[in-house]
């Protein structure tokens, strides 16, 4: 039986999205040259201000509202003094004293269980330069340095890699949801701190935490939780538990270990203390019901919206919030009237199927939920069949034009009931032998009349529409 | 011979004429090279500026200096430290530029006490400015430079920076005005920053009015300072009215009496005698004066508030400067090494003194006794104060104990009797308050200066008081002479 129980908590570092730096006006945008996106604050040159960006503030306090946190009376920042080369000014600003957000809570969805994450704070701050080292040389980047990075701390409340898998793939998607990052971690935008422990599961003191700072990827922070929680353990359980250090490592890719980077007796003093450069400003309610309202639906409210709502399957659901944009389709899809089972499967199937190959962004695509409706509306209607459906769906997105453009040209329906009738009357006054048996009871002949009827018709009749004149016909 | 004259007296021969601004640039090299020869008193002498154009401007066409810790592009910066000797900036300082954009000519950077911490104008690393009235004293500082080259005629003004007393003492010591506006009046965005929260931008003149004028000039809102406001509805200029009838003014006893100072020399008690002269001279412009007695305990907390919030900001404001990216680089592989030694050999020993007890008072276990005091203290102090500038219109006091001091005397050992009085217009920088200095006699052949302060954007108020006292006075517009 298991004796010990991990306990984790996270730091998430994500890069925010904006036009400029988050105090300086250098371009924020990802460039393959190095020391191409630099204002004159990154290189802290002497008697430069930083300024802040509005916009950072006011995304860092909706990620603060949608995790539920405490809002700051004012706006203010600290710095963080220490020395290294990605760090040009000699301090990064942070937020120490008044973060964006405490004290706030989220659920996350652990294999179909809710599971409350108690968030401890979130804070806007300034990214550091990136170096790159070789076998001689170091080399620097600015163009990171400055960029806007929130810090999202979460109290020790995980018990496992999954969970915290999880609980990142959440806040990748609220990040998503709220538009503020695009949280890619191909692209460097999210790093991670781990902090695990283990404790004996019948007592509630906490065992000697161990830090493994910037790990970069999702599956670094699993291996690297999976990693501490069985080198602990095994310490632990061959009575060594003492060997388990206060300290803080790293995540080494190659070898698949966590390394010793310091122990606590070497944790550097900050020396934190208020920018004086940047006036504390007032954060009322109005600005924050603002905030508020530009808010959207977030992924597992429409999830369990669409489920308990719309009746659709977990698993649809799931994959129609996976993207903010598909949602919103869906949700216009829904608003324009199209039946929520039949938008889902269109756009789980065709629509992404589409997306996938042309690796497009459904924001982008011609057929528009009221063009997917236009389309949807002829099926229904018994105009087109499913399968002429598919093809004009195609044609739309190929040729970029109207729904009916296509159904008038070559596809149209036989749906005259008028015409219908006259072709269906001389099949029936041509084949007495097969109506007699028929009416003796043959009922599986009826398929032969329809398949006359597509015959006559080289498959333009509606099939719908033959089916009922021929039943109302034969059965009379 | 046009450098001894004011602003306005120039820009009507420029306007007229008269003169040319090259005629005014090349008197002014010629001067600065007679004045660094003299007084060591420069950084950089600029070799050709280009004249300005003439225009309704009243700065146009004329010559001025600038503090050389401003930034000024394509011209050595060095903040008179040897961490950037090398150091030829990209951009120009807010104010410099709009002294430039309104055709005014920069004609040399003005040595300081190293990064503007220091008093006494000898910490400089081109070595230390002496005083245009006597060789054997200093200027005070840290704007030692700026006040001996305005002294000595070089131009009508130079820019100065202020964070303890700076523009004012200096001014003081070489018989000139000194003024720093209110916080925020004007753009810090590349003044190099010694304690943010406490540093100023401001000007050395040989009036009230240049003073005005020149800060009408380089003032107004910057987007790239975010602690500047819109100044748009203040006119200096025009506020000089010199009617001040029915004005109030306070001293503070504890500082101001002589009784407060047993010990006191010769030179104290006709410093201070003079001062309450003044105060009486003043009184005849219908101006109410009194004194008021302020808490002795938070008076003497003002030398070590300053100390720590300064050196606390100090030590983080320049941890960029490691010679990696400007500056002279260090030659060691390792960077941190190459950091070490950079900031070895670059600080004097007196910064390095103050990054240490910066350092010692931000660490976690001091911030609370220290920093944390410090700042509730300097709270109180403001607070005391703007309680007062309810039924008062500013604060009159003596700058310094006295004249300017010889090199002898050690400036850096303080004397615990008269240091309240050194060290008093702190309280200018503490509440971010205009503050101006100006010529109010001699002793000894010696100027002294007297300081009006008053609330947050009472600089039209301030100005005027101190215009109207000026008035009463011989000292506008006077040249140093030396005299030992």
């Amino acid at each position: 039986m298991k004796k010990q129980i991990p306990v984790i908590g996270i730091e998430m570092h994500c890069e925010l999205k904006s036009k400029a730096k988050v105090f300086s006006r250098a371009s924020n945008a990802y460039s393959e040259i190095p020391n191409s996106n630099i204002a004159l604050l990154d290189l802290a040159f002497p008697g430069t201000l930083p300024v802040v960006n509005q916009k950072c503030v006011e995304d860092s306090l909706k990620v603060s509202l949608a995790l539920n946190c405490t809002q700051p009376e004012y706006i203010y920042f600290d710095r963080k003094n220490y020395y290294y080369p990605d760090l040009p000014k000699g301090y990064q600003i942070t937020q120490m004293s008044e973060p964006v957000g405490v004290n706030g809570k989220t659920e996350i969805e652990v294999n179909g269980n809710l599971k409350e994450v108690l968030i401890h704070d979130v804070h806007l701050e300034e990214d550091a330069a990136s170096l790159d080292h070789y076998f001689d040389t170091s080399t620097i980047d600015y163009n990171r340095c400055g960029v806007p990075l929130l810090e999202l701390v979460t109290e020790p409340c995980f018990h496992s890699a999954e969970e915290v898998l999880a609980f990142l793939e959440h806040m990748r998607r609220i990040y998503q949801y709220l538009d503020v990052s695009e949280a890619d971690t191909k692209k460097g935008q999210i790093r991670c701190d781990v902090n695990v422990s283990i404790r004996d599961i019948d007592t509630e003191e906490l065992g000697t935490r161990v830090e493994v700072k910037n790990v970069n990827s999702f599956s670094g922070v699993v291996d690297t939780i999976n990693y501490e929680i069985e080198r602990q353990t095994k310490l632990k359980e061959e009575g060594r538990y003492n060997e388990v250090e206060q300290d803080t490592r790293r995540w080494d890719e190659e070898t698949q270990k966590t390394v010793h980077m310091r122990s606590k007796v070497d944790a550097i003093d900050y020396k934190y203390f208020v920018e004086p450069n940047i006036p504390k400003y007032k954060v009322t309610q109005e600005w924050l019901d603002k905030l508020k309202e530009e808010i959207p639906r977030l992924y597992l409210e429409r999830k369990y919206d669409y489920i308990n709502n719309y009746n659709l399957s977990n698993y649809d659901a799931s994959i129609l919030v996976k993207d903010r944009d598909i949602a919103d389709y869906f949700e216009e899809c829904l608003n324009l009237g199209i039946e929520a089972k039949t938008a889902s499967n269109w756009i789980t199937t065709q629509i992404m199927g589409y997306l996938n190959k042309e690796e497009r962004k459904i924001k982008d695509i011609f057929l528009t939920p009221k063009r997917l409706k236009d389309l949807t509306d002829l099926i229904s209607k018994g105009t087109i069949s499913f399968k002429q459906a598919k093809e004009i769906f195609d044609k739309v997105l190929m040729e970029q034009k109207e729904v009916k453009e296509f159904v008038k040209e070559d596809n149209a329906q036989l749906s005259d009931k008028e015409e219908l009738n006259q072709i269906i009357d001389e099949i029936i006054n041509n084949s007495p032998n097969q109506v007699e048996q028929y009416h003796n009871g043959k009922t599986n002949l009826f398929d032969y009349f329809v398949g006359q009827v597509m015959k006559n018709t080289r498959g333009k009749a509606n099939p719908v529409l033959t089916k009922e004149i021929l039943k109302e016909k034969l059965d009379k | 011979m046009y450098m001894d004259k004011s602003l306005k007296e120039l820009h009507e021969l420029l306007q007229k004429k008269e003169v040319t601004s090259k005629e005014l640039i090349q008197e002014s090299l010629e001067k600065s090279k007679d004045v660094q020869e003299k007084y060591n008193a420069f950084v950089t002498i600029i070799d050709n500026p280009s004249e300005g154009t003439i225009n309704e401007e009243i700065v146009s066409g004329i010559p001025f200096g600038v503090k050389d810790n401003y930034s000024t592009k394509d011209v050595l910066s060095t903040g008179s430290s040897n961490t950037l000797n090398n150091y030829v900036p990209i951009y120009t300082a807010t104010v410099v530029q709009n002294l430039l954009d309104k055709g005014a000519v920069m004609v040399n950077k003005p040595a300081l006490d190293e990064f503007g911490m220091g008093g006494t104008g000898t910490t400089c690393h081109t070595g230390k400015v002496l005083n245009p009235w006597s060789k054997e004293r200093m200027c005070a500082g840290s704007s030692a430079g700026s006040a001996c080259a305005v002294a000595a005629g070089v131009y009508p003004y130079a820019l100065g920076s202020d964070t303890g007393d700076s523009i004012r003492k200096p001014a003081a010591f070489c018989g000139i005005v000194g003024y720093k506006p209110t916080y925020g009046m004007l753009s810090r965005y590349g003044l190099f920053p010694f304690a943010s929260s406490l540093d100023h931008c401001g000007v050395l003149t040989r009036s009230v009015e240049d003073a005005a004028i020149v800060v009408d000039a380089m003032k107004g809102k910057d987007s790239h300072d975010m602690t500047s406001w819109d100044s748009k509805n203040i006119n200096l200029t025009k506020a000089l009215t010199g009617d001040v009838k029915g004005k109030k003014l306070f001293y503070i006893k504890e500082i101001c009496e002589i009784e407060n100072y047993p010990m006191a020399n010769l030179e104290l008690k006709e410093h201070l005698a003079n001062f309450h002269k003044t105060l009486e001279l003043f009184k005849t412009k219908g101006v109410e004066i009194e004194g008021v007695s302020i808490n002795k305990d938070l008076l003497n907390a003002l030398p070590s508030v300053y100390v720590i919030l300064s050196c606390a900001e100090a030590t983080s404001n320049m941890s960029n400067l490691t010679g990696i990216i400007f500056g002279p680089r260090g030659k060691s592989c390792n960077v941190m090494e190459m950091i070490k030694e950079h900031r070895t050999l670059g600080f004097s020993p007196l910064i390095k003194r103050r990054f240490v007890i910066g350092s010692y008072i931000l660490q976690k276990e001091n911030q609370e006794r220290y920093f944390k005091n410090a700042q509730r203290v300097r709270r109180l102090i403001v607070d005391t104060m703007k309680d007062l500038f309810k039924t008062y219109d500013g604060l009159i006091m003596p700058v310094s104990s006295g004249p300017a001091k010889k090199f002898s005397q050690d400036d850096d050992v303080i004397d615990e009797n008269t240091s309240i009085l050194e060290e008093h217009l702190q309280i200018g920088n503490f509440g971010g308050f205009p503050s101006i200095t100006i010529p109010d006699g001699f002793i000894n052949k010696l100027p002294v200066g007297i300081n009006i302060t008053g609330n947050c954007y009472k600089d039209e108020d301030v100005l005027n008081l101190a215009y109207a006292l000026e008035s009463l006075m011989d000292f506008k517009g006077q040249i140093a002479k030396e005299v030992e």
